[in-house]
C-alpha cells in the first residue's frame, strides 16, 4: 500500500543516524584536540563543518518533499516534524563541536594551568545524552528519551563545578585569566551541546506522544 | 448545545448488519466529516439523519437520532418537514432541468410560498449564501444544466438553503469536481458554518482536515474514533484510525 512511503521514511532514519554519528564525532574530537593539542585534528573539524550543514539540507529537502507528495498525517507527521527540529539541533552542535576545535587552536602551542578532568567528562556526558536520543528516536523508546532529559542535570552541574574552579584559579593568579576564560567558554559549549541533546530527546518525546515532554523539576 | 444526537443506532439492509451501535453527540454550528473506506457505513448513517433510507428496501434501523430531543423515527414526525430542517446535497450535481431562478425557488414553492418578490429575495438569498450570485445573476433564467459542474455544485446547495434548513448533509460534495471548484465549495462550507450545522461526508482525507471541526472514523459499520479532527490527525487514539488515515489500509 505504500511501500514508497515507508522506504522513504526509512531513508530518512538512517540518514538522522548519520547524521547523528558525524556530529557525535565531532564533539569527541574537538576534545581530543583539546587534549593532544592536537592541531591538524582541530582544523580537520573546523573543516568539517559544511559536511554536516550539507546534511541538513539534504534531510530537511527529504522532508519536504515527503510533506508535499504524501501529506503525512498522525504519527508520519509527527514523525518527519519531528526530524525537521532535530536536524536543527544536530547542526548548532555542529557549529558548538567546530567552536572548540577552534579554541583549542588559539591553545595549541600553551602550557595548559590545569589537568584538564571535567571538560573531558562533560564531553562524554554529551555524547551519551546525543547517542541516547538518536537510539531513543530509532527505537521509538520514551524511558530513554526521558532519561536523556533528566541527565542534562549531571552536565550542567559539571559546567557549574569546571566554573567555580576556574574562578578560583583566577582569583589566585590573574595570569591564568585568559586561558580560564577559554576553559569555561569550552564548558559552555558543552554545556548548549547538552541543551539541544535534551531538546532531540523532548522531539523523540513528542514524536511518540504527540505531547511536549514534561519535565519534573 | 448538541443538535443531533445518536443513540444506540443498528441499521440493517435485509440480513447485513451495516451500522453496529452507533452513538454520537453533534453539536451545533459544527462541521463534522464522516471518514472510512467504501461500505463502512458512513453514507448509510448520513442518509438516516433525514431518513432518506426509509426510500430503501429491506432496510430497518434501530435506535434513535434525536434533532433538537425528539427523536426523527417518532409516529408524529412529518418526513417532508423533517427533509426541510435537514438538507441535502449529493456526489453528483443534481439540478433540476429547469432555469436557475426555478431550480431555487422549487422547495419554496412546495412549502407554499407564490408572492414573487418572496421568490425573488430567497432566491438572490440563496444564491448568494452559496457563493454563486455575482457569476449567475444576470442570466437567471438559463438552464442550470448548462453551467459548469463546480456552479451547478453549487447551485444545489444554493437549493438546499432555499429551504432555509438547519442542518447540511454533503454526501462527497466535490469527489466530481476539479480544484478550483473544490476550493470553492470548501470555502463556502466554511461561510455556511456561521448558521448551519453541517455533516459532509468525504473521501479525501485533506478535506476532512481542512474544513471539518470534528471527525467520525468508521469501520465496518463501527464509529472507531469520534474526535476533534485536528486531534483524530496528529494523535488518533486508535491504531486501526492511525492505519486508515497514514494508508496503510483502506
Amino acid at each position: 500500500m505504500r511501500r514508497f512511503f515507508d522506504r522513504e521514511l526509512e531513508i530518512l532514519n538512517n540518514e538522522l543516524i548519520k547524521m547523528g554519528s558525524l556530529v557525535e564525532e565531532k564533539i569527541e574530537k574537538s576534545i581530543k584536540a583539546l587534549l593532544d593539542r592536537d592541531v591538524d585534528l582541530a582544523r580537520e573539524i573546523r573543516a568539517s563543518d559544511d559536511e554536516v550543514d550539507s546534511m541538513e539540507k539534504a534531510i530537511e529537502n527529504r522532508c519536504l518533499q515527503l510533506i508535499i507528495k504524501q501529506h503525512p498525517v498522525a504519527g508520519d507527521l509527527r514523525l518527519i516534524s519531528s526530524i525537521l527540529k532535530m536536524i536543527t539541533d544536530l547542526e548548532r552542535i555542529g557549529d558548538q563541536a567546530a567552536d572548540i576545535a577552534e579554541i583549542s587552536l588559539l591553545l595549541a602551542g600553551q602550557e595548559y594551568i590545569k589537568e584538564l578532568i571535567d571538560l573531558p567528562k562533560m564531553a562524554e556526558a554529551t555524547v551519551k545524552m546525543l547517542k541516547d536520543s538518536i537510539d531513543a528516536f530509532v527505537n521509538k523508546n520514551l524511558d530513554l528519551a526521558y532519561e536523556v532529559i533528566e541527565f542534562d542535570d549531571v552536565v550542567d552541574d559539571l559546567f557549574d563545578k569546571i566554573k567555580d574552579e576556574l574562578i578560583g584559579m583566577i582569583n589566585k593568579n590573574v595570569e591564568y585569566g585568559e586561558q580560564a576564560i577559554n576553559f569555561i567558554m569550552i564548558a559552555k559549549y558543552l554545556e548548549r551541546i547538552g541543551d539541544h541533546a535534551e531538546n532531540i530527546a523532548e522531539w523523540v518525546v513528542f514524536s511518540i506522544t504527540g505531547e511536549h515532554a514534561k519535565r519534573e523539576d | 448545545m448538541d443538535k443531533i444526537v445518536i443513540r444506540n443506532l443498528d441499521l440493517y439492509y435485509d440480513d447485513l448488519h451495516a451500522l453496529k451501535n452507533i452513538n454520537m453527540d453533534i453539536k451545533e454550528k459544527e462541521i463534522t466529516a464522516f471518514i472510512g473506506p467504501s461500505g463502512c457505513g458512513k453514507s448509510s448513517l448520513l442518509k438516516s439523519i433525514n431518513r432518506m433510507n426509509d426510500l430503501v428496501e429491506g432496510c430497518r434501523i434501530t435506535g434513535e437520532i434525536l434533532l433538537d430531543g425528539k427523536n426523527i423515527f417518532d409516529n408524529d414526525v412529518d418526513v417532508n418537514v423533517l427533509r426541510k430542517r435537514i438538507g441535502m446535497v449529493f456526489q453528483k450535481p443534481n439540478p433540476f432541468p429547469m432555469s436557475i431562478y426555478d431550480n431555487i425557488a422549487y422547495g419554496p414553492r412546495t412549502h407554499g410560498i407564490k408572492n414573487k418578490a418572496a421568490l425573488d429575495e430567497i432566491v438572490e438569498k440563496s444564491l448568494r449564501g452559496a457563493a454563486i450570485w455575482d457569476e449567475v445573476k444576470d442570466d437567471l433564467k438559463k438552464n442550470a444544466l448548462r453551467l459548469s459542474g463546480g456552479q451547478q455544485q453549487r447551485i444545489c446547495i444554493a437549493r438546499a438553503l432555499a429551504v432555509e434548513p438547519e442542518v447540511l448533509l454533503m454526501d462527497e460534495p466535490t469527489s466530481a469536481l476539479d480544484p478550483i471548484s473544490t476550493a470553492k465549495i470548501e470555502e463556502l462550507i466554511q461561510q455556511l458554518k456561521d448558521k448551519y450545522t453541517i455533516i459532509i461526508v468525504t473521501h479525501n482525507m485533506q478535506q476532512a482536515t481542512r474544513v471539518s471541526d470534528k471527525t467520525a472514523f468508521f469501520l465496518t459499520g463501527e464509529v472507531v474514533e469520534f474526535d476533534e479532527t485536528k486531534k483524530l490527525f496528529s494523535v488518533p487514539k486508535d491504531k486501526r484510525t492511525e492505519d486508515y488515515i497514514t494508508g496503510r489500509f483502506g
